[in-house]
């Protein structure tokens, strides 16, 4: 089967190296289960910092669920502390990192970047970096996919004012 | 007092924007009833057809997940609090 493909928007996805290494390790270490998980940030910020992993309550090599109840600790934390879902990650164990009909139907936070791990080839790697793990990153609104660009940066901390800090 | 309900970001395009609505009804059928009234097109979103809460959504009574109290059916009483949560779920 040829590889899927989708119209390109000219968004993009930012996101730390650590974060993103950390994505890839779950995927690997979840393998042949699905992985699944969240990174949150600041409602509105577009920018994904707190890696949260998820126990994929299928633990199925072809399908992922968040628990009902870890779903709604989830929700409840990043409302108490102004967040949203920034990535929602999870992993294909045998198919290329595209996101399936299935995740098309269940995709509903127009905002998040879906980010696809493959880890098909993962076996038989010697699990050094730079084997080939796909990383995509996708827009799913409305039933309709749209590929975005990953930009890998080294720290969200350099490039950006530090937080402030309050004093009491 | 009325039922204080939780609106997901998916939804708020029903609710003028509004993160959290009140209504009211005995039972959660009841009161998606209210809510479709007063922000229309709302229990398309969470009902089927047949009358069954969509399998793409979460829908919470003070915490519970109401596919174990009776989902449609749960009880419901001024002062609860229902969170409704689009279930995270996908697979190859």
């Amino acid at each position: 089967m040829p590889g899927c493909r989708a119209p390109r928007l000219s968004g993009v996805l930012r996101i730390d190296r650590a974060t993103y290494d950390a994505i890839v390790a779950h995927a690997r270490e979840d393998h042949p289960d699905e992985a699944c998980g969240v990174v949150a940030g600041p409602e509105g910020s577009d920018r994904p910092e707190r890696f949260i992993p998820m126990l994929n309550a299928a633990r199925s090599p072809t399908f992922y669920e968040f628990d009902s109840g870890d779903l709604l600790r989830l929700y409840r934390e990043m409302d108490d502390r102004d967040e949203e879902p920034v990535v929602i990650y999870h992993s294909h164990t045998a198919t290329e990192a595209y996101p399936s009909r299935t995740d098309i139907s269940y995709a509903s936070e127009p905002n998040a970047h879906y980010v696809l791990v493959s880890t098909r080839h993962h076996e038989g790697q010697t699990g050094l970096a730079g084997d080939d793990v796909e990383f995509r990153s996708f827009r799913i609104v409305d039933g309709s996919v749209t590929e975005e660009d990953v930009e890998v940066v080294e720290s969200y901390l350099f490039g950006h004012s530090p937080t402030t800090v309050v004093y009491d | 007092m009325a039922i204080e309900v939780r609106i997901p970001t998916i939804l708020r395009t029903h609710t003028g924007g509004a993160k959290t609505v009140e209504g009211s009804g005995a039972t959660l059928g009841a009161l998606v009833d209210d809510l479709d009234s007063q922000h229309p097109g709302l229990k398309n979103r969470l009902v089927t057809e047949e009358g069954k809460l969509h399998r793409f959504v979460n829908v919470y009574v003070n915490d519970e997940d109401v596919r174990f109290t009776g989902a449609l059916d749960t009880s419901v009483k001024d002062g609860d609090s229902v969170t409704i949560l689009p279930a995270v779920a996908g697979g190859c």
